[in-house]
């Protein structure tokens, strides 16, 4: 069936195409034809490589971060961020100068100065903290039990214990780095699980709805549309209350991301009903049910492979609006709280103005949402364009 | 078309109908309820003394907790919709409708600003980026929506803050100066919040300014390229008169029935912006009083925000069967 949509679309890619490119279009597969549009969305391939990198570094978090997630020093408090320099006397040997600190006599804030005198060196593959290999952020307790416990971090200071603060510290003298790094494994999979959820609700539902009709239609879109109709924001942080303080982080992070499915199903369950419904129609899926095919077999084998892509992309716009609604909650104190440690609950310690004046460091894991969410955004449009390859 | 606005009008009460349920449900979802938490910060304020069960009985029975819900729902329903009594606010023992009605007023002058700023910037910006495709200003435009689409509110509120306290020394938060905080309304006073009101106004609008760009964009490079749009060119019709005059209005349509969503979206960033900048709106008394279980507040505040979004999407329905007269009303 999949073929026939093809060849009815050759000529029409083929003049676009480069005339010799031609036999190889007709023979190529769906997916390598979107593989080929999706190539040509330049922003949307640089941020696949970019996405690709932060979940890599996002899984290796103890490996990649200078630090553990918790490791403080006392003698570096409120330090401001360090500038990495690569070179010393034209040899390629990175270092950052160390800090002299006073105390202002008047406010008791600590003044760092750069001392030029102490040069701290650092170097690749370097000895620091103990980390294991798993999953940080949430202690999974079995998945910890099977890790195994190593010392070797990608980069930082040669001598173990050395300030090394590419992003400063906060209030307790915490690498702001490293709890990116560990951060970014809570608010990446935020979105993940949470559009997981919310894909399988959507695609129930949506396909009951589309498949059905009449009453069940009826019944879930008005659902969806007084679901549509609260303000997210509002009703995310009344749902979130409810989730008890008491419990244990993980479940906190499992009842945040259900929470913030509950509203998300409804998008993608509009996606897949509206699918199901202009496919219905079609030629291919009309003739296999003249064929006798069964329902299962059309839905399973004709129906969802030819929306899968749409799936796929609209799926991938959903993710940075998790990941926002996952900041702004934590932020506000409603959502992840620590031990966890996600970019929202970074930000929660930037909260008034008087510590942002301080300390403006702290407004870095924004920048990570802010990037994280702009690099999902393109690669989400760059796949909705290739997902309807035969559309010129 | 007066059928239409009428059974459109009609859908409004089921609809609520079935919000104030879901909100209700949603305010009682946490454990405990306000009883409760008076007595854990009595616990933590006094070092361990707890009031007796008879008298946390007693709380609970004046505050007619100990009912079923089904029973205080329709005690609170009834009393909103015959008296617009919004119950008791437990936290300030006062109505909660004070609160909520001072606070609400504020939410809506801070929304509507927001979403004119929005229509105001979106729609020049747009239509420029369509009729001048791939030129520098549209891919300066477009990176400029697709950051603003990817800043959290709160990010952009607290950098601005940031900004204005460090180089400009001034304080960006509240909507009045300190002499008109409290004051009662007056021509000054309206000025005063004027003055103040465009910050979090641009916050707020900044997201949904992204979207409706891209939206006012897609839709006219859609109908730019249509045969008659060749037509009216080739009888020698301006540009900009057969621009507003055709395919403007075409493109206008779509662009109108996004005021049902970037309503409720406005009003949802309105939220939490509101906190981080401490607005007089619904916000900081929203979070507060869902941290604090005071209820009744809280599911107030959702019950009119909620309203205020159908509202929205009401106007943007009947305002699109006017627009068009394509759409059938049946």
């Amino acid at each position: 069936m999949a073929n026939e949509v093809l060849r009815s679309a050759v000529p029409q890619t083929a003049t676009l195409e480069d005339v010799d490119d031609a036999p190889r279009i007709v023979v190529a597969s769906q997916w390598q034809l979107m593989w080929w549009k999706f190539r040509k969305h330049r922003l949307a391939m640089v941020s696949l490589v970019i996405i690709v990198a932060m979940y890599i570094v996002a899984v290796g978090a103890g490996f990649f971060a200078p630090q553990a997630v918790d490791t403080y020093s006392r003698r570096y408090t409120q330090a401001p961020p360090m500038t990495i320099h690569w070179f010393d006397n034209g040899q390629f040997a990175p270092f950052v100068y160390g800090y002299d600190q006073e105390t202002d006599p008047r406010t008791y804030a600590r003044i760092y100065t750069i001392d030029e005198e102490k040069k701290i060196p650092l170097g690749f593959f370097v000895r620091g903290d103990e980390y294991q290999i798993g999953l940080h952020g949430i202690p999974i307790s079995p998945i910890n039990q099977l890790a195994f416990t190593l010392d070797i971090h990608f980069f930082g200071p040669l001598e173990q214990g050395d300030p090394f603060y590419i992003f400063g510290t906060d209030d307790i003298g915490r690498d702001g780095f490293s709890r990116l790094i560990y951060a970014s494994q809570v608010s990446l999979s935020v979105g993940l699980v949470g559009v997981f959820l919310s894909l399988v609700l959507g695609i129930i539902l949506g396909a009951l709805s589309g498949l059905l009709g009449g009453i069940v239609d009826n019944i879930i879109q008005r659902t969806i549309e007084i679901l549509r109709s609260i303000p997210d924001i509002p009703l995310w942080m009344a749902l979130a209350t409810a989730v008890p303080p008491r419990w244990d982080p993980i479940y906190v992070y499992f009842g945040i991301t259900v929470i913030l499915s509950l509203i998300g199903w409804t998008g993608m369950a509009r996606v897949v009903r509206g699918k199901f419904l202009a496919l219905r129609e079609e030629d291919f899926i009309v003739a296999a049910e003249l064929d006798g095919v069964s329902r299962r077999r059309i839905i399973l084998r004709h129906m969802i492979p030819s929306f899968m892509s749409h799936i796929i992309a609209s799926v991938t716009l959903a993710i940075p609006g998790m990941i926002l609604a996952e900041t702004a909650l934590s932020f506000l104190g409603l959502g992840l709280r620590p031990p966890i440690v996600s970019w929202g609950v970074m930000l929660q310690d930037a909260m008034n103005i008087a510590t942002i004046n301080n300390m403006p460091w702290l407004l870095i894991p924004g920048a990570a949402v802010v990037i994280t969410v702009l690099t999902f955004n393109y690669l989400g449009d760059g796949l909705r364009d290739a997902a309807d390859p035969y559309h010129t | 078309m007066a059928k239409y606005i009428l059974k459109r009008l009609f859908y409004v009460i089921p609809t609520m109908f079935i919000i104030s349920i879901v909100v209700f449900v949603t305010i009682q979802l946490p454990p405990g309820d306000y009883v409760t938490q008076m007595i854990e910060s009595m616990r933590n304020q006094t070092g361990g003394t707890t009031w007796s069960p008879e008298f946390e009985a007693a709380m609970r029975d004046r505050y007619g907790l100990n009912e079923p819900m089904p029973v205080q729902y329709s005690k609170w329903i009834g009393n909103i919709i015959l008296h617009g009594d919004f119950g008791y606010s437990f936290q300030n023992s006062e109505p909660s409708q004070r609160i909520i009605w001072d606070r609400m007023g504020m939410t809506l002058v801070v929304s509507l600003s927001a979403f004119v700023f929005t229509w105001m910037i979106a729609l020049p910006i747009g239509v420029l980026s369509a009729v001048k495709q791939y030129s520098l200003a549209d891919y300066f435009f477009s990176f400029l929506g697709f950051i603003g689409l990817a800043t959290p509110g709160f990010l952009i509120a607290l950098v601005l803050m940031f900004l204005a306290f460090k180089y400009g020394n001034v304080s960006l938060s509240g909507l009045f100066s300190q002499e008109f905080e409290n004051a009662p309304w007056s021509f000054e006073r309206v000025l005063d919040l004027i003055k103040h009101l465009w910050i979090p106004m641009i916050i707020i609008g900044v997201a949904g300014t992204a979207g409706l760009i891209r939206i006012m964009r897609a839709n006219l490079l859609d109908e730019l390229h249509k045969p008659y749009v060749e037509t009216a060119r080739a009888k020698g019709l301006p540009e900009w008169k057969l621009l507003i005059k055709y395919p403007l209005r075409a493109a206008m349509n779509p662009f109108v029935s996004t005021i049902g969503w970037s309503l409720p979206a406005l009003i949802a960033g309105e939220a939490i912006v509101s906190i981080v900048l401490n607005l007089p709106t619904t916000g900081p008394v929203l979070l507060n009083s869902l941290l604090q279980q005071d209820m009744f507040v809280a599911a107030g505040f959702l019950m009119l925000l909620s309203l205020l979004t159908i509202i929205g999407t009401l106007i943007s329905d009947l305002l699109l069967a006017w627009l068009d007269p394509r759409i059938q009303y049946s």
